[in-house]
């Protein structure tokens, strides 16, 4: 049977991690490979890096990170953040990226989107979709939540399927930081609109949180950072708990 | 020396990292020199059946490859294209081993994304890998059960995600990415006799 995956997120900057990790075993907690490391170990499904620097190097220096998770890591992983072009794709798949996630450059040119899945399959193509729910009606925001677009989330999601993603990743700006729970009843929707795996992303707090988002949002996969980073929850016991509830986990005996 | 054919199609890098993790170095490679005086042949694959047939008759691997006398590994499409037809883009495959690929029904999501547990293993590629572990998939079109099928999963229904016939070895999921289970049967692959 399919699994639920569990991805945690680092978020990364200059080839670092960006907020604090308190993990007890590393020796360089802003070292974003020896977190990856740990995380495969403790059965995590999958990595999502996100780079969110800002420097004329910031292009050599992702991709560079991303040859030396490849070397470290044997668990798959998509990296997102300022991916614009087929030429920034290209680099990071080259160098060991399973997937890349692309945001607001999709949304300023779809055809990116057409153009990703055609050169480079489906399979790796993520659309990153961060969306916040004003008067009932989910809108879709860029440059990190920062910036309102006239797009309907479920229509953009709609959209985004037809050009050729293979995934989406929605994260509710609505929840995102909250630590109340994922937006599940528009992930729930998502998943009557569209037939593609849907990632939940924002408002991790708890376990029951997860249970909550694979039972009731539906939810393909649960994105979270701070909830793991700062080991508030143990992913191989959020696993047990989640096999308990009956949903479908990855759970390898060593 | 491993070689991995090299035809512009994926992810070759963690494939040729994972190998190295288990000692054992590769090339990547499109000449049919280098190829055929390879112990063992990794044949990768991803995107469109379509595209990557056209490549390998641009390299005209589609030749040499059937010919092969030594253990190849087909991974992910690289196991689909050793079939003879795809119903994606309707496309002829290597024909190496009888049977169609086919898309999975939109009663399930499309593609299938992640670890799903594999079954009815047989075979050398699985020795010491226990029936119900999970591999990680990530594919839209699939090969059903066939005479060669060595392992099967359950995604809408059973269908094939390893084959065996002859020399020659396929796995639907990626063993570069799956984890300890992965790279044990990598290293069957790799121990396999000549």
């Amino acid at each position: 049977m399919l699994t639920k995956r569990i991805i945690p997120c680092l978020d990364i900057k200059d080839g670092r991690t960006v907020k604090g990790v308190n993990f007890v075993d590393l020796r360089d907690a802003g070292d974003p490979v020896e977190l990856a490391t740990q995380y495969a170990l403790e059965q995590a499904d999958e990595l999502v890096f996100l780079d969110i620097s800002a420097t004329e190097q910031k292009r050599k220096t992702l991709a560079d990170l991303v040859l030396r998770v490849a070397a470290a890591i044997d668990i798959p992983f998509t990296v997102g953040g300022g991916i614009s072009s087929i030429a920034d794709v290209e680099v990071l798949l080259k160098n060991g990226a399973d997937k890349v996630s692309i945001n607001s450059a999709a949304v300023k040119n779809p055809d990116l989107i057409n153009e990703l899945a055609l050169q480079f399959g489906s399979q790796c193509v993520v659309v990153a979709i961060d969306a916040k729910q004003i008067e009932n009606q989910w809108k879709v925001h860029l440059v990190g939540g920062k910036v309102p677009t006239e797009l309907d989330l479920f229509e953009w999601a709609k959209e985004v399927e037809s050009r050729g993603a293979g995934e989406i990743l929605f994260t509710s700006m609505n929840h995102d930081g909250t630590k109340q729970g994922f937006a599940n009843h528009a992930l729930a929707q998502l998943s009557e609109t569209i037939n593609i795996p849907i990632i939940a992303s924002g408002g991790a707090g708890n376990v029951s949180h997860f249970i909550d988002t694979f039972k009731e949002g539906k939810a393909d996969a649960a994105l979270a950072a701070s909830v793991f980073h700062f080991g508030e929850i143990s992913i191989p016991e959020l696993k047990n708990e989640l096999k308990q509830q009956q949903i479908a986990v990855r759970i390898e005996t060593l | 020396m491993i070689a991995i054919i090299d035809y512009g199609a994926g992810n070759t890098k963690s494939l040729q990292f994972a190998l190295e993790r288990l000692g054992v170095s590769s090339l990547l490679t499109s000449n049919e020199r280098e190829i055929r005086s390879a112990d063992k042949v990794i044949f990768p694959g991803q995107g469109a059946a379509g595209s990557a047939m056209k490549k390998l008759h641009h390299y005209g691997l589609d030749k040499l490859i059937p010919n092969l006398k030594q253990p190849v590994l087909g991974i992910c499409l690289g196991m689909q294209l050793l079939c003879e037809h795809s119903e994606e883009g309707d496309v002829k495959g290597l024909g190496i081993i009888k049977g169609t690929v086919k898309r999975f029904s939109n009663q399930v999501k499309v593609p299938q994304m992640g670890w799903n547990s594999i079954h009815d293993l047989k075979g050398p590629l699985f020795e010491g890998i226990s029936s119900n572990s999970y591999m990680y998939l990530v594919h839209s079109f699939y090969v059903p059960q066939l005479e060669e099928t060595v392992a099967t999963s359950n995604y809408n229904g059973e269908y094939s995600v390893a084959l065996q016939k002859d020399n020659f070895y396929g796995v639907q999921f990626h063993p570069e990415k799956s984890s300890r289970k992965g790279q044990l049967l990598l290293r069957n692959f790799l121990n396999l006799s000549q």
